[in-house]
């Protein structure tokens, strides 16, 4: 088990591999498919510190406003990547971030994406909310959230010991790429 | 009890608390896979995440889907009255954060935050002879549900003829797709037969068996056998890593077709199986 602290060095996200497991800790940043659009259409800036070697997190939580004002997480395990495809590459180079955490994996322009500006994807379990929530120490601030929606909105949180594991590095292995090609055999010979 | 708190009940249930055959079959497919891999280590966290959600009464997977009620009730009752019941309850389990806000306007993107909304919640009535009201509830993940397929046979690419081969040739072709995506191991619902909307409607009612409860008819028992034990020789596994355990069961089942049409409607549910019964009889609720 790897631990690794935010902000990320290129030096070491270049040294991860497909399969490694990690806890990440630091402040990280939620990102849906609002958020990705405006990313790449607007390039906000208010958002620009908070990414700069640091990793979004396709999520879109359950949260809960406390009497004070203050927010936390609830439930909050990762959504399906692949409908950030067209943006990803773009929003990793623009805000220099060093990785991207959802399920599912990502395609061909992701990875090039990754290899070229130094990022990796890291897979949290789909589906294990309340773990993944535990894991979310502090919510810093949410931006867009009356015009995007809870589940939409850009959530700036503090997380330790988030676990994940790699599963697109930064030298163009893709595990769910490999799988998908061991599987496509199988299913012919039990067909 | 009040029916608005009933349902309520059953939506928090439904969303936090796992039901045991669902458990019991993740449990089993952790023992199977080895110390140190991938997709040991996602069961481990799958567990503790089940036993947490149960324990802190959150919602198990923040994705807590699209809702879905099956409501079977007597003579003399009316929808109205079970519609505006569940209607207040959806809202104050969104208050109460059992649900996430997933009703949005399809036109404007407005998320409505209370999970209330044109359809929302899908309400599926039927009227029946008994002197009790059977309330179901599918919380249906967006995940999931993005990849569910339906299939016209014959279908050449796959050649899979109209026939029940053929009917397997497609569910495999589907669980293939469905790969990395939707949160395996899946649960799969099959409809043969219907039309367009109805063979998809018979496909998500089959969640409402437990594991393992099979078919009456013995081909379609049968079927569902050979389904589950060649698709768990997939190795697709937990989230697609690669693993032993690809779907944790299969549900088939059939009805009339028109000559000229033949579908078969694939249903696909991710581990966090979040289906929920209640009967209310003679105001007594019994949750499943």
């Amino acid at each position: 088990m790897i631990k690794l602290n935010i902000p990320i060095s290129e030096e070491d996200i270049r040294k991860l591999k497909v399969g490694d497991e990690v806890f990440l800790s630091g402040i990280i940043v939620t990102a849906r498919d609002q958020a990705h659009k405006l990313m790449v259409e607007e390039k906000p800036d208010f958002i620009r510190d908070f990414l700069n070697e640091s990793v979004i997190y396709h999520c879109g939580p359950v949260v809960r406003k406390d009497k004070d004002g203050t927010w936390s997480f609830v439930s909050a395990g990762p959504t399906t990547s692949i409908r950030e495809e067209p943006y990803q590459a773009d929003v990793i180079c623009e805000y220099h971030l060093r990785g991207v955490i959802g399920k599912g994996g990502m395609g061909e322009k992701t990875s090039q994406g990754l290899q070229k500006c130094g990022a990796v994807y890291f897979h949290a379990v789909g589906g294990a909310g309340t773990l993944i929530a535990n894991s979310v120490k502090k919510v810093i601030n949410v931006f867009k959230l009356d015009e995007f929606g809870s589940p939409e909105a850009f959530w700036v949180i503090e997380v330790k010991d988030f676990p994940l594991i790699v599963t697109m590095d930064s030298h163009g292995a893709r595990l769910h790429k490999e799988i998908l090609e061991r599987t496509k055999k199988i299913a012919k010979e039990i067909s | 009890m009040e029916l608005r708190q009933s349902i309520l009940e059953l939506i928090r249930k439904a969303s936090t608390d796992l039901s045991q055959d669902v458990e019991n079959a993740i449990l089993n497919a952790f023992n199977k896979e080895k110390e140190g891999t991938p997709a040991r280590s996602v069961f481990n966290t799958i567990i503790e995440n089940i036993r947490m959600a149960r324990e802190q009464s959150t919602p198990m997977c923040q994705d807590t889907g699209a809702l879905i009620f099956y409501i079977d009730f007597p003579v003399g009752g009316t929808e109205k009255f079970y519609t505006e019941a569940i209607h207040e309850a959806a809202k104050e389990a969104t208050r109460l954060q059992y649900l996430r806000p997933n009703a949005v306007d399809s036109i404007t993107s407005k998320n409505s935050g209370n999970n209330i909304g044109i359809n929302a919640p899908y309400i599926h009535f039927r009227q029946w002879n008994k002197d009790e009201v059977r309330i179901q509830l599918i919380l249906k993940g967006g995940g999931s549900e993005n990849v569910g397929s339906q299939y016209k046979l014959p279908n050449s690419a796959l050649k899979a003829g109209r026939d029940l081969a053929g009917v397997r040739k497609v569910i495999i072709d589907a669980v293939l797709n469905a790969q990395g995506l939707g949160c395996a191991p899946g649960i799969i619902g099959v409809g043969i037969g219907g039309d367009r909307v109805t063979s998809y409607i018979l496909s998500k009612e089959q969640f409402f068996r437990k594991i393992g409860q099979r078919n009456p008819n013995k081909l379609l028992a049968g079927l569902e056998i050979g389904l589950y034990n060649d698709l768990n020789k997939l190795g697709i596994g937990p989230m697609g890593f690669g693993g032993k355990t690809t779907v944790l069961d299969v549900f088939v089942n059939t009805q009339a077709r028109h000559p000229a049409s033949f579908f078969v409607a694939i249903s696909y549910t991710c581990w966090a199986f979040r289906r929920k019964s209640m009967i209310i009889k003679k105001q007594e609720v019994i949750y499943d």
